[in-house]
């Protein structure tokens, strides 16, 4: 059995977060939200379309009884932005938690850490819950531990590559330096990638376009509940030491054609 | 009737002159729910939506969650 996932005095039995964007439909979204058993979904906050009468509200397709939601600050280049998105998302949604993302260029859409350092002081002075996107870097992941942010979301690779957990080694600076939960943030791919995360000893990952962009995304997104289950398994099982050479499974004694013995 | 300028959503819109935010969002025909106003980079509250008025060159958003990651 393993110990429920807790984030900032919240307990979930899921530890895969799920995004709402780039899904074909808001049906397919929902199947993939169900398939998932996801708990905690990112929704970003952008302009009313003031054109569109009767548009279609995102949130009707999301169980509030199971699922609970986390505004993002996606798109947002400087603090100030993020700082005035996540106060825009708090009335929102009534809720203080933020995923924090500042990014610092489109083609990367790698954070920039100064803007989101300085970003997190002050929402986390302001009474936000806290979960910043930042680099795969153990010293930055540090400082925003430090201040008081929930946990630290380092990408496992760019947004929306899929490129997978392309730096293990940084991932585990991470988690032997940070008391907080480690929750990787963008690059997975498909289910072995989240496996891995979760093996290395992560507390959760999220996810979005390796769900939405599958050829069959309700299915991917059992996949990934399927990977995320197994890698922390494994994690908590504890894997058995790689070696150079065979050791056999089966006894050496009893064979048949062994004479003298 | 006078109306005034205001910048709506990044866009230049003429409006009614005295609105409250809740009359604005009245005469946008917003659906009422799910959104949030931010008048010259500061949330108001729906509390003090019936009794905050806009004003000639407020530079008004009003948001809403959709999809994202």
């Amino acid at each position: 059995m393993d110990t429920p996932f807790t984030l900032a005095g919240k307990t979930f039995t899921s530890r895969l977060i799920v995004g709402t964007g780039k899904y074909s439909s808001f049906e397919v979204m929902k199947a993939c939200h169900e398939a998932s058993g996801t708990q905690l979904v990112t929704v970003a906050v952008r302009r009313l379309d003031l054109t569109a009468k009767g548009a279609a509200s995102l949130l009707s397709w999301i169980d509030a009884q199971k699922i609970q939601l986390l505004p993002n600050t996606a798109g947002c280049y400087t603090a100030d932005d993020a700082i005035r998105t996540c106060r825009l998302a708090e009335e929102l949604g009534l809720s203080k938690w933020v995923k924090l993302e500042v990014l610092g260029d489109e083609k990367t859409l790698y954070p920039d850490v100064e803007e989101t350092l300085k970003a997190a002081r002050v929402l986390v002075k302001e009474g936000f819950t806290v979960l910043p996107y930042t680099s795969d870097d153990v010293i930055t992941a540090k400082k925003l531990a430090d201040m008081g942010c929930a946990a630290v979301m380092p990408l496992a690779a760019p947004i929306g590559s899929g490129l997978g957990i392309r730096n293990p080694h940084n991932l585990r600076l991470i988690l032997e330096a940070v008391k907080v939960p480690v929750i990787v943030d963008a690059g997975v791919g498909t289910a072995s990638d989240a496996a891995i995360a979760m093996e290395l000893g992560c507390d959760a990952i999220l996810m979005n376009t390796a769900i939405a962009a599958a050829q069959e995304p309700a299915r991917m997104a059992l996949a990934m509940r399927l990977g995320v289950e197994a890698g922390r398994h494994a994690f908590l099982a504890g894997r058995m030491p790689m070696k150079a050479y065979a050791t056999a499974s089966s006894p050496l004694a009893g064979l048949v054609g062994l004479v003298g013995h | 009737m006078a109306t005034i300028e205001v910048q709506l959503n990044g866009k230049p819109r003429e409006v009614p002159a005295g609105l409250s935010v809740t009359g604005l969002l009245e005469f946008l025909q917003v659906p009422m729910g799910r959104v949030a106003v931010e008048q010259n980079t500061e949330v108001v509250p729906k509390a003090r939506h019936a009794s905050t008025l806009v004003k000639a060159g407020d530079v008004i958003e009003v948001v809403t969650f959709v999809g994202g990651g």
